[in-house]
């Protein structure tokens, strides 16, 4: 069931400045999307197009059956949990739950059993008494959590909420996150640029660059099948290698003169591409393997649970992932590039073939 | 802050010595001395002194019209403290919310400031003048007689009026500052939480002003009782009889114009510990005031 529907969103502002361009999706009932990209890539503006913080400029945003464009952002049924918290500093923590409530004619004894409840689930009960500034940053962002679940909305919105968290915290944060929303069931659509949450938290990811979408899909189809090469290279750590080569229609890829492999697919497109290939898919094989590739081996970055190999195939730069459990390459080394694995791109455009 | 380490005494007293020089002669040596003539009666032409003791003080408290100063000093401090804050913070929530062309805005607004108070007197004079004072005329239109100088209540509102004006930027400037330093996304959060701007305005913004406000609230308090002495001797053009009066223009009314330096010496002295009181519930209300950062 859709819950949340875009229909060509788009943010001018007054000087002009174009920051999101006509953008439409759905979200689905109960679904977990991560707005993900770079800074400046219009992900919070939509996001706060969708609070009601910032004016849809055109197009049309309804959440659970509602046009909301021109509702005050208290009326729209929506919680947010902001990047610096945002509590209210004069308030405990109670209070800094309870007023959403109470602003919206909640009894009394409602309000407490909403603020117990959530404190209970986050484990605040103590702390109901303190003011933000004698929290610490993980309690901060648990409180912020607690004014929004409190709230019970149809929609969560979450602008960066971890990124002010060391990096301990924030992975915790991430489950704890991800599990509520999991068990309130809750619609939420959340914002941040980092692309480790989003792989790990999102049921959709949706990647913007320049107030465009550039790819919606599952975590795993944006990693796998990149829409693009800006997300072949924005998701994954390290990223995918894209190399330069040439495709003519004859079924083989060229990565130089001399060094050519067969194509994945057959695409009705000839001349420069840029060929993709994450790093796990590259295998080391032996010399006498019928595609081997000579790789020119540079430095091993140790990772601990794995090993990168950086060096260059057919002159261009490779990272190869490979398990620690496998020997250490040396001396000549070959590897292969799986059919399967392999993506080809549009180098002018960026997009896939 | 960078600490330094004296090993002797020498340097460091060297170093504050001028600053407590100054102190010395300016404040301590003068304050000194009008607590002392506070207990003798001084002949008016300086040919000697009679110790009286409390007698300036009770003479003071039994005078029916420095009762009426004093009542009227704390209407005026009240009326003006209350006005030009109400309205700096009026001005600078409106200012808060402009976009564009904020800063002429806060500049022809600072403007004021720069008005010394007895120009601003003068001004006051101008603009209430009984003759053709504009706003003389646009009261007459409404059947008032306006009588600056002449009507007690008159002169009184005139007071009130131009010592509010002169005093609204420096309000507006630390509201408008404070208002700047609410973090923009407390504010979205409250939007989300409360559709009422009037009861955002009370719940989250006036709170979060409160230090700013507080601070303010002495500042005022300080400005009318003390700093309206050259406003209002513009405005009563030097001749108070029956007009009104804050207790620091007494003192000089009684002292210089009456000749009567010890009853001056004991008004001056009721002041200081005036100030002194206001200074420690300050110091109190400040390091008690919760922190909000």
């Amino acid at each position: 069931m859709v819950h949340v529907a875009l229909k060509n969103i788009s943010k001018v502002y007054p000087n002009g400045v174009r920051a999101v361009h006509p953008t439409s999706f759905d979200i689905e009932q109960g679904e977990f999307i991560v707005l993900v990209g770079p800074s400046g890539c219009g992900k919070s503006t939509l996001l706060r197009m969708i609070a009601g913080l910032e004016e849809i400029t055109e197009g049309e945003l309804s959440i659970a059956g509602r046009v909301v464009n021109d509702i005050d952002p208290a009326e729209r049924d929506i919680a947010m949990v902001f990047q610096n918290y945002a509590l209210y500093p004069h308030m405990t923590v109670y209070n800094n739950m309870a007023y959403g409530l109470r602003n919206r004619g909640m009894a009394k004894d409602a309000i407490d059993a909403a603020v117990s409840t959530a404190a209970t689930m986050l484990n605040l009960t103590e702390l109901l008494s303190r003011r933000p500034s004698q929290l610490s940053g993980g309690q901060r962002q648990r409180v912020a959590m607690g004014r929004a679940i409190v709230r019970n909305p149809a929609l969560f919105l979450f602008d960066e909420p971890l990124s002010n968290l060391d990096a301990k915290l924030r992975g915790q944060m991430r489950i704890e996150i991800k599990a509520l929303q999991r068990r309130l069931g809750v619609t939420s659509v959340y914002v941040t640029h980092d692309q480790v949450e989003a792989m790990t938290m999102a049921d959709r990811i949706i990647v913007l660059n320049a107030g465009r979408i550039e790819q919606i899909g599952t975590p795993a189809e944006v990693y796998h099948y990149p829409a693009s090469t800006f997300v072949a290279s924005f998701m994954g750590a390290p990223p995918m290698n894209l190399l330069p080569a040439r495709y003519n229609g004859n079924g083989r890829v060229h990565l130089s003169d001399s060094v050519h492999i067969e194509a994945p697919e057959t695409v009705d497109y000839s001349g420069d591409i840029k060929l993709g290939v994450r790093p796990e898919n590259v295998g080391i094989v032996d010399r006498s393997h019928p595609d081997a590739l000579h790789f020119d081996l540079e430095f091993i970055e140790e990772l601990g649970a794995g090993r990168l190999l950086h060096g260059k195939l057919a002159d261009s730069g490779l990272i190869v992932h490979i398990p620690h459990t496998d020997p250490i390459p040396s001396g000549d080394v070959y590897v292969g590039l799986p059919k399967s694995a392999l993506l080809m791109f549009n180098p002018a455009t960026g997009a896939r073939l | 802050m960078k600490r330094a380490s004296f090993n002797q005494l020498g340097l460091p007293v060297w170093l504050l010595l001028p600053q407590l020089v100054i102190i010395g002669v300016f404040f301590y040596w003068p304050a000194a001395f009008a607590l002392r003539s506070s207990f003798y009666l001084e002949d008016p032409f300086g040919f000697g002194s009679t110790f009286v003791g409390l007698d300036n003080y009770n003479g003071l408290l039994a005078s029916a019209q420095y009762v009426k100063v004093a009542v009227f000093t704390l209407g005026f401090t009240f009326l003006v403290t209350f006005f030009s804050l109400s309205i700096a913070l009026v001005l600078a929530v409106k200012a808060d919310k402009v976009i564009r062309g904020t800063r002429t805005y806060r500049t022809l607004l600072m403007w004021v400031y720069a008005v010394a108070p007895p120009v601003a007197g003068f001004l006051g004079v101008m603009v209430f003048y009984q003759g053709n004072g504009p706003m003389t005329e646009f009261l007459a239109w409404f059947g008032y007689e306006f009588r600056l100088g002449v009507n007690y209540y008159d002169t009184a509102a005139a007071m009130v009026a131009v010592a509010t004006w002169n005093h609204i930027p420096v309000n507006f400037i630390f509201f408008l500052s404070g208002l700047q330093s609410i973090p923009q996304s407390v504010k979205e959060a409250a939007m989300i939480d409360n559709r009422s701007g009037t009861g955002r305005f009370w719940d989250i913004t006036f709170p979060l002003l409160a230090p700013t406000a507080f601070f303010l609230l002495i500042i005022n308090i300080t400005y009318a009782l003390f700093d309206t002495f050259g406003m209002i001797d513009a405005l009563v053009k030097g001749e108070p009889g029956n007009n009104p009066m804050t207790l620091v223009y007494k003192v000089y009314v009684d002292g210089f114009r009456g000749n009567d330096l010890g009853g001056s010496s004991a008004q001056s002295v009721i002041l200081m510990v005036l100030v002194l009181v206001l200074t420690v519930f300050q110091f109190r209300v400040m390091d008690r005031r919760i922190h909000y950062t």
